[in-house]
């Protein structure tokens, strides 16, 4: 069985990001990128797959800029055998990202399909479930566990006040939440090995894919700043500036 | 929050632009090692240091070892975060594929070393032992002895620890007392080291102990020690673990700083005697040891610059922070401010910086030289380069190795009282740094070795030769870079006190032939001076290669304005000091022998 994952380019968790000053988006000049912490969730778990027996070959696809070919030699260097960077500029929203996928997929037939829950830049939680539904395959998301028996996927999902436990059968897309494993460091001589592992290359064209976006961003503000406190004097003091300032109670 | 992160863009430009990596990379046996993949070791070398290592300094420090039935208990983590880095195959980097290294170039293995120490020095003492053990046997094991070595010890399964010191024996390695009989293949050691730094430890299943031993009837001195191996657990010749030897870890030393390794008074032959082979020729273990004492040298340095670095970012954090007192230059009501506006906080932080830059610069340099003199295919270029290790290879460790306790004492100030508070955590990089000047030589020793083994002993050649590059580079940058008036000035600062040194050196070099007590008692200044005036040159040079390498995308001009402005600071606080050392150098030893023993 072949499992295919997905390693996206995005600012690295541990850089404080800037938003653009006309508001048009967040600053990327300079900024540290890394791969996507989820999407590393499910490279791990394609690697784990495969050393448990139960994959023959991982697979591990990018879309973006020249520079996302580092994310893919990351996940060669954690393990994949092979990549497939799909090379596409400007916006790219998940509806499209989930077609380029849904191509790749047509021609490569993979097993298992592990993406991230979401990418910690959008957040939007919709690239694995827009695959499955293009593509005609199952689902099963939020994976905090995942084993493979007799042609099904067995996956524990972690959902409001408890877990739950589907069997989906295969091929299926399956999103990858923080608990599912730890990613392992990438070792010395494997990153060394990534540099020969073969990547492929094409264009949303070639895919015959239309990426053009479909929605469009407004304004992208950051977070409003904590003002400084003020000591109050009396508890009357603070129910009037509750009741007037905040407006919080009446 | 006492974090660590790498500062891999200083690393990448002082690799770049100082070390010259371009030239290192197209190097035969180094053309695996391109920039995309030096990229990738670098970035995830950082990850492991930040995520593993950095979080068990400060319990490492508070905890330390303990000593039970000649067994080492680490600090909680410690073991497994070794395990962590022998799976991830770091131990390998710089050494020979033929032994199960990854053959990449040496300044790669410091870089990543560099990384270790700033995350975390007393674990990160453990690999760079290991590697002058590995270094040792590469270049004087028989073949027999590096293939039953070499594997476990490049993947990091062994781990090597180096016994010279013995309670009458420090710095004059002569006064060695510990005794080797021969018997059959092999020697019996009977004798007391003391200091021996991870000399027993819980991370691996053997130890090779590289002891410093008198054999019996051999002469007196300097000249009657030889070098030995001596495993924790004797090796069969089918590689598997043999009997226990007579070798223990009878205690261990309470200290100021790096307490979260061990340092062991080692008990050699308390039965039978300690089973050991010599290594390289009898008679001769000074020497033998003494080859890879360089590279150790410049290791301790890397560490001075590491642990630098750590000091530094949490100090600048600190002070981005901590709000105190109103700016001077706000009038009436003004709010307080962060303590980074105060001009001598700013002074503090910069004085930092420039010294950590200065540092890296030396010690990249030098690697780089080390991988020339290694791999260059003209053997005259491979000379030249080992003969400039060998000028700075004092020089470097005596500055950093001074630096990192003037860096890491005004990260403390940067702190105000919190600095005192050992919670802070700034204190420990002052106690772990206190070690740099002392250990692998102290900076007097390095004084002595700078001005009596390599510079009054080939007639001053070596010193003149560098003399002359730097003055040739001045020539070039005073043309091409005079535009830049900030450089500009930096230049005219570094030409004075190239003058400075250069007279310096004449001075050196007409009274040690002389008067030798003289020249000693002003040698650490002369270090000194040699050290701003290297270190500052290397500065420059890194800025003008990086403006010159209009090709590459990597190097962003906001940086290099923070560069410029850093050396330009450097020059004008550090630079500016080569008068005064000047001054006191040329009065030699008039007052400091004036007083007779008994006076003091
Ligand atoms: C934490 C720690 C770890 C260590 N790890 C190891 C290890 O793994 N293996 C090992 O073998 N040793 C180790 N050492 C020992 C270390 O290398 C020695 O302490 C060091 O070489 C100095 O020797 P000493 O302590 O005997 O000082 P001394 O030699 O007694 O020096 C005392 C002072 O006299 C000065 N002095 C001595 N001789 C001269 C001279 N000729 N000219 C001018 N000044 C001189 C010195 O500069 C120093 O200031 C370690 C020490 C420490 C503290």
């Amino acid at each position: 069985m072949k499992v295919l994952v997905t390693a996206k380019r995005v600012v690295d968790a541990n850089v404080s990001i800037r938003v653009q000053s006309d508001n048009s988006g967040v600053d990327l000049n300079n900024v540290k990128m890394a791969v996507n912490p989820f999407d590393e969730i499910a490279i791990e778990e394609a690697v784990r797959l495969r050393e448990a027996g139960s994959a023959e070959e991982v697979v591990v696809v990018s879309i973006g800029i020249t520079n996302c070919q580092e994310q893919i030699r990351t996940a060669l260097a954690l393990g994949a055998d092979r990549g497939i960077f799909v090379e596409a500029d400007g916006d790219l929203q998940p509806l499209a990202v989930a077609k380029i996928l849904k191509a790749i997929v047509d021609k490569e037939s993979p097993g298992i399909i592990i993406l991230g829950k979401q990418a910690i830049d959008g957040d939007n939680s919709q690239t694995g479930p827009m695959l499955a539904a293009l593509a005609g395959l199952s689902q099963a998301t939020f994976a905090s566990e995942l084993t493979i028996e007799d042609g099904k996927a067995v996956v524990t999902r972690e959902i409001d006040g408890g877990m739950e436990t589907i069997s989906v059968p295969l091929p299926a897309v399956i999103t990858t939440d923080l608990r599912l494993n730890e990613p392992r460091y990438a070792s010395l001589p494997n990153i060394m090995k990534a540099k020969k592992k073969p990547v492929d290359s094409y264009t949303p064209e070639e895919l015959g894919v239309d990426v053009a976006p479909r929605l469009t961003t407004l304004k992208v503000e950051p977070p409003s700043e904590r003002a400084a406190g003020v000591i109050v004097e009396t508890a009357e003091e603070l129910i009037d500036k509750l009741k007037n300032e905040a407006k919080v109670i009446e | 929050m006492m974090s660590y992160h790498a500062s891999l863009d200083d690393i990448n430009f002082a690799l770049t632009y100082i070390a010259d990596y371009p030239k290192i990379a197209a190097l035969p046996p180094n053309r695996e090692a391109t920039s995309d993949v030096v990229e990738a070791v670098l970035t995830e070398a950082a990850k492991f240091a930040a995520t593993l290592l950095a979080p068990l300094n400060q319990s490492g420090d508070q905890q330390g070892c303990r000593l039970g039935n000649g067994e080492v208990q680490t600090p909680d983590g410690f073991r497994e975060a070794y395990r962590q880095y022998i799976d991830a195959g770091w131990a390998g980097l710089p050494f020979p594929q033929q032994h199960g290294g990854q053959g990449l170039p040496w300044i790669l293995g410091g870089i990543v070393q560099e990384m270790w120490d700033g995350a975390n020095m007393a674990w990160g003492l453990c690999p760079i032992l290991s590697r002058g053990a590995i270094e040792l046997l590469l270049s004087h094991g028989s073949e027999a002895q590096k293939s039953l070595y070499l594997p476990r010890l490049i993947s990091g399964e062994w781990s090597g620890s180096m016994h010279l010191t013995e309670p009458q024996a420090g710095t004059d390695l002569a006064m060695i007392k510990t005794v080797a009989v021969a018997e059959d293949d092999h020697f019996l050691l009977k004798g007391q080291k003391i200091f021996i730094t991870w000399g027993e430890q819980d991370f691996t299943e053997n130890i090779l102990h590289l002891v410093l031993a008198r054999t019996a009837n051999a002469p007196p001195g300097a000249r009657g020690i030889s070098l030995f191996m001596v495993p924790k657990f004797l090796v069969n010749e089918d590689g598997s673990i043999g009997a226990r030897n007579d070798v223990q870890c009878v205690a261990l030393e309470k200290k100021l700083g790096v307490r979260g390794s061990a340092t062991c008074v080692m008990s050699h032959g308390d039965n039978q005697g300690a089973v050991g082979y010599l290594i390289g020729d009898e008679g001769r273990g000074i020497a033998t040891m003494f080859t890879m004492m360089n590279n150790e040298r410049l290791a301790v340095a890397l560490q001075s610059i590491a642990v630098a670095d750590r000091a530094y970012q949490l100090a600048r954090d600190y002070a981005k922070e901590r709000v105190q007192s109103r700016a001077l230059t706000e009038q009436g009501n003004s709010e307080p401010v962060t303590i980074i506006h105060h001009a001598d906080v700013r002074r503090m932080l910069l004085s930092m910086k420039a010294r950590i830059e200065a540092g890296r610069a030396l010690c990249y340099y030098a690697m780089g030289q080390i991988d020339i003199s290694h791999a260059d295919e003209d053997s005259q270029l491979r000379g030249a380069a080992q003969k400039r290790v060998d000028l700075l290879t004092p020089v470097i460790k005596g500055w950093c190795g001074e630096s990192v306790i003037d860096v890491t004492n005004t990260g403390i100030q940067v702190h105000g009282g919190m600095g005192f508070v050992e919670e802070t955590g700034a204190a420990q990089y002052l106690r772990d740094g206190r070690i740099c000047s002392i250990y692998e030589g102290t900076s007097g020793i390095q004084s002595n070795d700078l001005v009596l083994r390599k510079i009054l002993a080939d007639g001053g050649e070596q010193m003149r030769l560098l003399l002359e590059e730097i003055q040739g580079d001045i020539d070039v940058w005073r043309e091409d870079l005079a535009e830049n008036l900030a450089l500009a000035a930096i230049i005219v600062e570094l030409h004075q006190s190239l003058a400075v040194l250069r007279e310096a050196t004449d001075w050196m070099m007409a009274t040690g032939t002389k008067n030798v007590n003289s020249a000693a008692a002003s040698a650490f200044h002369y270090l000194m001076l040699t050290g701003y005036v290297t270190s500052n040159w290397l500065l420059v040079k890194g800025i003008a290669n990086a403006l010159g390498d209009t090709e590459s995308d990597g190097r962003s001009d906001a940086y290099l304005t923070v560069r410029i402005q850093v050396a330009r600071f450097s020059s004008e606080q550090f630079l500016s000091l080569a008068d005064g050392l000047l001054k006191t150098i040329q009065r030699g030893d008039d007052a400091i022998m004036a007083l007779a023993v008994d006076e003091f």
